[in-house]
């Protein structure tokens, strides 16, 4: 190793460029000391602290969109700054607030220390906008384990339920063989791209764009082909899609509310954040495999997720299932990227009405939730378009969107994504999407009827259901963040101007 | 720049929707129904408006256009309103049913009024839109707007097995308008035009065709789609059950302007632009499942008992009507089809509403349980016995022009189906004057003397006769002047239509 070369990649080292996650991380950190210093009374302004963190963060990243650094490559390869890995910060950063939010509602109800928490969140969501933007296997496997090792954490973070722990060694364990899967792949990869460093060569088989090279000169590279089916296996895992999908019901049943949503949201968008880079950029050479392979997993993810929550009665299960599904018509968009190119942004708008009407679900989902967070059956909606008409109004659009009713946003998401696959060819996929939105209109709608239409009326005599408790109203802050996420929705599906005109510059 | 007539268009799509805005943010109730009456009002008002403003010449040609980027210019889409020959006649037939069954809610006392007005004010803007788009997308989004409050009225103010026919409605009708959008996709992808509006994919089409096979699956799926929508038969077992169930004024709307999207679609969209693929799908597909409509549909409604459901049955079998006609495949045929379905539109939401007022007084819709309200109803008798003429296709009425458009249309095709389908007005007569006679006439059962006597019916007043003779002038007037309609419509068919016929 010579000086040249350190030098150059100390040069390359523009610590300003990773400047959010930095400060991301010094604000986790921060928060740690703050519940040392603070006097016990003032402990609950600290994830105030850590929102407003959050919200300087996302304006900066907001104003800083077009970085001086975009398009190079940092840190000796290791991250390379993109209009994709902006986007994909704003999206975490978005959801990571929201999270935050749920958490506020959520935690109070239980005895659990909460600053731990939100100090997970945000070195979870700095670790998440790193995997975003990394450009070399290393970076991308540190990021990624940062992720899973902070969501095992948060899943069985109600140490007092046994339903939370059970969540968090099933999370745990099928986590853990992800990540082997993928590390697998990763060094069959690196051991056939890899090649001996002559001279200052600072290149090595973790790079992605040394991988590329590598399969696109030998693109029938069985040990390349098996690499690149593994780690993509381990993404897979992450976002839920068929076989992976099994352990999300349990998983998203048992942990805590807001991890459930940090899980459907974040982590399913890391998961196509990466799986967009790696299957267009890195491993495109392979076109001839992927294509048929992801949308084999794509027809049975929708298939799957979209049958098995036929039968869900609990509304987290349920979220999980249909999320499942929703993994699947993103796949589609994955798999017409290949021809069409502008399904890449179809699935980053996908995501971004997926984020809204998600965490307006789990919005309301966190205020119905009663001492025991895991019980969240449907009946518990009964009469809640009466009882609170705002939070049935937010649940309506938040299903209704992710139902893809128009005018709501979630169906402009899923008509692009539709477009883009009709352009690219994919007739039978196709008919197995729409034949799923289908299917899916019978149980968000059951959802609806829970929640709006009475099935006990005096009228038709018999004894009233014994009552639950009528849920509480939302805060002011609460009701207004519910409500920009439900007027949101509205809005972006009838004007989404604001949404295209930024993610597809 | 759009002219003040464009945006008179825009506005009575807005002034609905607008309206609903303010009411969902929380107007009191008393600004609210004074609210509703309003925007009810000014888009029927703008709609006649309209009608007289509509310049002579123009046929196929869209007038008072205008378009609006909504930020998805970049892939086609993009809010583009006018009107023409075909849909003008079904945008102020969209105005009149909607103010009828806008002043009928606001006298029905229903519960949670303001909710149910405001659903309504969105399902009438999302009437108005449809057949004002010249953009397939948005007269496909519009459609889905207007359609989603539907379900939830069904299930809040359903009656009978509102539950399970609110969610058989909403499975039925998703799938159809699934497949409609998937063909609607496919006329954007393979046209090569990448757009929606309608005037760039006729264009598009006419200067390069489809191939057959292309136009022959994309016609499908527009027809399938299309036909769950319109209730073609057998796909039709969503219709009576919602009807049945649905409140009176969603049925209004449902009945007589929403379910005619799938025919106009079929005319101003699959007509034109798939000729080759409606030729191929019309015999023996879409004729014989528009004789299962007006046949087999036909006697099934024979055999009910229950008013409602018997209105359902009979506005399915009249689809099938105008199946039969667009599968003529002629410019007459379509045409008649133009003017049954406004014809239709009106007579259907005025059986609902009198049914409903029915209901009010007998406290049930069995029609064996009824009789002799005719003695207590006079108005209201002789109101329903004109709506059931009119339903059934009586000279002086607009169903008779549009009926005998279609047979004349449907003789030059085959005599054989013709004499079926005018095997169907005699059907649709037995039962309708066999319905007027059992609840008007005849002497009373013991069941409704036992209701007479402890509410007393009393005639209708003028909150409910407003609305119903509304109604009645407008079905009147097209009567005896149909060419009110028929002049705009036989221009905007004239041309595609007949290139169709010769070809």
């Amino acid at each position: 190793m010579s000086n040249t070369l350190l030098q150059a990649i100390a040069e390359s080292n523009q610590w300003w460029a990773i400047g959010p996650e930095m400060i991301l991380g010094c604000a986790a950190l921060g928060l740690l000391v703050l519940e040392i210093f603070l006097p016990k009374e003032q402990h609950r302004h600290i994830p105030v602290v850590s929102i407003l963190a959050q919200i300087a963060v996302l304006v900066g990243v907001v104003v800083n969109f077009d970085t001086v650094w975009k398009g190079e490559y940092l840190f000796g390869g290791l991250i390379l700054l993109s209009d994709v890995g902006q986007i994909a910060r704003v999206f975490f950063l978005l959801s990571s607030l929201l999270v935050s939010f749920l958490a506020l509602v959520c935690l109070p109800r239980t005895r659990m220390p909460r600053v731990e928490f939100h100090h997970l969140v945000l070195v979870v969501t700095a670790a998440m906008m790193l995997l975003a933007q990394s450009n070399h296997f290393v970076m991308f496997f540190v990021a990624l384990e940062t992720v899973t090792i902070g969501f095992y954490i948060l899943v069985s973070y109600f140490r007092d339920s046994p339903l939370s722990l059970e969540a968090g060694l099933k999370y745990l364990v099928l986590g853990a063989l992800s990540s082997a899967i993928m590390l697998f792949g990763i060094v069959l990869l690196y051991g056939a791209a890899g090649k001996v460093t002559l001279d200052g060569v600072v290149h090595t088989g973790f790079e992605y764009p040394v991988i590329a090279d590598f399969l696109r000169q030998n693109p029938d590279s069985f040990l390349g082909l098996a690499g690149a089916l593994l780690v993509l296996g381990g993404v897979a895992f992450k976002i839920g899609a068929f076989p992976f999908q099994v352990w999300i019901p349990d998983v998203y049943q048992g942990a805590p509310t807001p991890v459930t949503a940090f899980l459907a949201v974040s982590s399913k968008g890391a998961g196509f954040a990466v799986l967009l880079v790696l299957v267009l950029e890195v491993f495109a050479p392979l076109e001839g495999v992927l294509v048929p392979v992801l949308s084999f997993l794509a027809a049975a993810t929708i298939l799957c997720g979209n049958l098995s929550a036929l039968t869900q009665r609990n509304a987290k299960r349920l979220m999980g299932m249909s999320g499942v599904s929703h993994a699947g018509y993103l796949l589609l968009g994955v798999v017409a990227a290949f021809s069409v190119p502008w399904a890449a942004d179809a699935v980053w708008f996908y995501l971004f009405t997926y984020l809204l009407a998600s965490m307006a679900v789990f919005g309301v989902m966190a205020y119905l939730a009663g001492a025991d967070d895991a019980d969240q059956e449907l009946d518990h909606y009964d009469r809640l378009a009466r009882n609170r008409p705002f939070l049935g109004a937010v649940l309506a659009i938040g299903v209704g969107s992710l139902a893809g009713i128009p005018p709501l946003a979630g169906f402009m998401g899923k008509l692009l994504l539709f477009i883009a696959a009709f352009q690219a060819h994919l007739y039978w996929l196709l008919a197995v999407a729409v034949g799923g939105v289908v299917v899916s209109i019978f149980y968000y709608f059951g959802w609806i009827k829970a929640a709006f239409f009475e099935t006990w009326s005096p009228a038709a005599g018999g004894e009233a259901p014994a009552g639950r408790p009528v849920p509480p109203a939302p805060s002011w802050a609460g009701a207004a963040t519910l409500a920009a996420l439900a007027l949101a929705t509205v809005l972006l599906g009838f004007y989404q101007e604001p949404l295209t005109s930024w993610l597809m510059k | 720049m759009p002219d003040s007539n464009a945006q008179l268009l825009q506005l009575a799509i807005a002034t609905p929707l607008v309206a609903a805005l303010f009411i969902a943010l929380g107007l009191p109730k008393r600004f609210s129904t004074k609210l509703a009456g309003v925007a009810f009002a000014v888009p029927a008002l703008i709609a006649l408006w309209l009608w007289r403003e509509f310049p002579a010449g123009a046929g196929a040609d869209y007038a008072f256009r205008s378009d609006c980027d909504t930020g998805l210019a970049a892939f086609g889409i993009s809010l583009k309103l006018g009107l023409n020959g075909i849909s003008l006649p079904l945008f102020v037939l969209a105005g009149i049913v909607g103010l009828a069954a806008g002043l009928y809610a606001l006298r029905s006392g229903a519960e949670r009024l303001k909710l149910y007005l405001l659903l309504l004010l969105v399902m009438h803007g999302g009437l108005l839109g449809v057949f004002a788009s010249v953009d397939i997308f948005f007269f496909y989004f519009f459609h889905e707007l207007a359609l989603i409050p539907t379900f939830i009225m069904i299930g809040i103010w359903g009656g009978r097995d509102r539950n399970y026919a609110a969610m058989k409605l909403t499975i039925y009708l998703t799938a159809g308008a699934m497949l409609s959008l998937l063909g609607l996709i496919a006329l954007y992808v393979k046209s090569g035009a990448n757009t929606f509006d309608l005037v760039a994919l006729r264009e598009a089409l006419a200067a390069d065709p489809l191939r057959v096979t292309t136009q022959k699956y994309i016609f499908g799926l527009l027809l399938f789609g299309f036909g769950i929508l319109v209730s073609l038969w057998p796909l039709h077992t969503w219709a009576p059950l919602g009807y049945g169930a649905a409140p009176s004024s969603a049925a209004m709307l449902h009945a007589g302007v929403l379910k005619k999207f799938g025919l106009y679609g079929l005319i101003q969209i699959a007509l034109p632009l798939l000729p080759a693929g409606a030729a191929e799908w019309a015999w023996p597909l879409a004729v014989l499942a528009g004789v299962g409509n007006v046949l087999v549909v036909g006697f099934i409604t024979l055999a009910q008992r229950d008013l409602k459901q018997m209105l359902g049955y009979s506005s399915v079998m009249h689809m099938g009507y105008c199946f039969l006609g667009i599968a003529s495949l002629s410019a007459v045929g379509a045409g008649g089809v133009v003017l049954l379905m406004v014809a239709h539109g009106l007579s259907v939401a005025l059986l609902f509403l009198l049914a409903t007022s029915i209901h009010h007084r007998t406290h049930t819709f069995d029609l064996a349980d009824m009789g002799g309200l005719a003695r207590q109803a006079p108005v209201l008798a002789a109101l329903f016995v004109a709506a059931t003429m009119a339903s059934i296709g009586l000279p002086g009425f607009a169903n008779f022009w549009g009926e005998l458009t279609v047979f004349v249309a449907l003789w030059q095709f085959s005599p054989g189906i013709t004499a079926v389908a005018v095997a169907g007005v005699v059907i649709s007569a037995v039962y309708g004057l066999r319905a007027a006679a059992r609840v008007f006439f005849g002497p009373p059962s013991e069941q409704f003397q036992r209701v007479a006597a402890q509410h007393p019916p009393a005639d209708i007043g003028w909150g409910e006769r407003l609305p119903a003779l509304i109604l009645l002038a407008a079905l009147l007037f097209l009567g005896l002047w149909p060419r009110a309609v028929t002049d705009g419509v036989n221009r905007a068919l004239g041309r595609p239509v007949a290139e169709m016929v010769r070809r």
